[in-house]
């Protein structure tokens, strides 16, 4: 028998019975199913396939990973690796599937007693070569997918509009939720003023509750916003500066220089006495309750 | 005790160095305050080694002395280094169009600080925060 790799196949399409079992074992004992993001049917299914493509691989493409006969198998691993990152697996996981091939593989070889022991140390080399190919295949495919994940996820957020709300007549809200990078800043700030302009707004509040870290890259932004606004006619309130922030803030030593409240609760009640209103509570209130409040406009 | 190398390439680096730092602070055990002053300080030390120093990367260890423990953050650049880094150090300098304050407010939310500049070479900057 030549020692060639139309010997891997034929071992590997002769012997499934042992590696299968094998194979699958030893994922199974690097915490292939721990996770239970697959069950062992589906891992089974998917080892069975991929040595079923394997073998059709070595038959006809030799150990050359690039040949055009390991189409099919590179297909099934794209496949695993694909899914598999969408599953959140880590890349060690992921590249466990292949290499993780290799001690059955290799067994079997070794079981093999037509073999002379220098032929069954080049099949080994030459199968550990074409196994540590498909390995690196299976890792580039996951790495490709997370990263398109994290670029759709990044537009997704980019894409998040944030809103410009309006509380009161001539009174806006701007809500900032997240990292104040400067691509979101620009559009963010656009849309604040254009609304500043559309409603003829006297006064912003720019609510940061939802900002988890405010830095000088951060603070610049905001006071950017704030002059802007400024020149567009109305006042900036900031709200929401949570106590951690204050003092974060105080140590590294920016100033916002804008009036800031606690909360927008409180920052809404400075703007609408700024604008010639007051917010009282009902005495004799119908329902008993004791919640109303009566909203007094002045000079009008 | 455990440490994390992470490169800094691009302004989503500087989000994931804010991360890291987060998750260490937590491991830590600071409290919200210094978690905020700890990721704070790394935010800005992370965005002087992209924009200043042309990207480099940050070592983050969890460190433990006297009972304690603490988050260490190494920032290291090859970039054009500091002239004077005294100069530097002082608010309000910037030779960019930032607000001066990124060094000087790292030192004051730090426990630790170190800086080590030479131009030409590269820049170093290390700051601890302990519980
Ligand atoms: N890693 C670095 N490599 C080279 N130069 C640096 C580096 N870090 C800081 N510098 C220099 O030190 C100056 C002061 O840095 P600092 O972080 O205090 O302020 P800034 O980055 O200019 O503004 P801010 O941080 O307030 O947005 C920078 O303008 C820059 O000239
Ligand atoms: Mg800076």
């Amino acid at each position: 028998m030549a020692a060639n790799v139309g010997t891997v196949a034929e071992l590997v399409g002769n012997n499934e019975q042992t590696i299968l079992p094998e194979w699958v074992g030893l994922q199974k004992k690097s915490g292939s199913l721990q996770t239970g993001r697959i069950t062992e049917g589906e891992l089974l299914s998917q080892s069975r396939d991929f040595l079923h493509l394997l073998r059709d691989g070595l038959a006809k493409g030799g150990n050359d990973a690039a040949n055009p006969a390991y189409g099919p198998a590179r297909q099934l691993l794209g496949d695993i690796s694909r899914s598999r990152a969408l599953q959140g697996f880590s890349p060690r996981e992921t590249a466990t599937f292949v290499f993780s091939l290799k001690q059955p593989l290799f067994n079997a070889l070794n079981r093999n007693t037509t073999l002379s022991p220098t032929q069954a140390a080049e099949l080994t080399w030459s199968t550990t070569l074409l196994l540590d190919e498909l390995g690196i295949y299976t890792l580039e495919v996951f790495q490709k997918s997370r990263e398109e994940v994290i670029v759709r996820q990044q537009r997704e957020i980019a894409e998040l509009s944030t809103p410009v709300v309006k509380l009161w007549d001539g009174i806006l809200a701007l809500p900032l939720i997240g990292t104040l990078d400067s691509q979101r800043t620009q559009v963010v700030m656009e849309n604040l003023l254009q609304t500043i302009v559309d409603t003829e707004a006297e006064i912003a509040i720019i609510d940061i509750t939802g900002v988890p870290t405010v830095d000088t890259l951060t603070a610049q932004h905001l006071l950017k916003t704030v002059a802007a606004a400024r020149l567009m006619g109305a006042d900036c309130i900031i709200s929401g500066i949570r106590p951690q922030i204050a003092q974060t803030m105080v140590h590294l030593g920016v100033e916002l220089n804008v009036v800031s409240k606690a909360t927008l609760a409180d920052a809404l009640a400075v703007a609408l006495e700024r604008t010639g209103r007051a917010v009282t509570r009902l005495k004799n209130s119908v329902s008993g309750s004791g919640a109303h409040a009566k909203l007094s406009e002045k000079g009008q | 005790m455990s440490s994390e190398r992470l490169d800094i390439r691009t302004s989503d680096d500087v989000v994931r160095v804010r991360q890291l730092t987060r998750t260490l602070a937590l491991k830590a055990g600071l409290s919200l305050v210094d978690q905020t002053k700890v990721i704070t300080a790394a935010s800005e030390l992370a965005r002087n080694t992209l924009d200043y120093g042309g990207g480099g990367f940050v070592l983050a260890e969890l460190i433990e002395g006297a009972g304690r423990h603490g988050v260490r953050l190494t920032f290291e650049d090859q970039g054009p280094g500091i002239q004077d880094v005294e100069v530097a150090m002082k608010d309000g300098f910037t030779s960019g169009k930032g607000m001066g304050l990124g060094l000087g407010g790292a030192r004051r939310l730090s426990n630790e600080f170190f800086i080590h500049s030479k131009p030409g070479e590269g820049t170093k900057v290390t700051i601890a925060r302990w519980k």
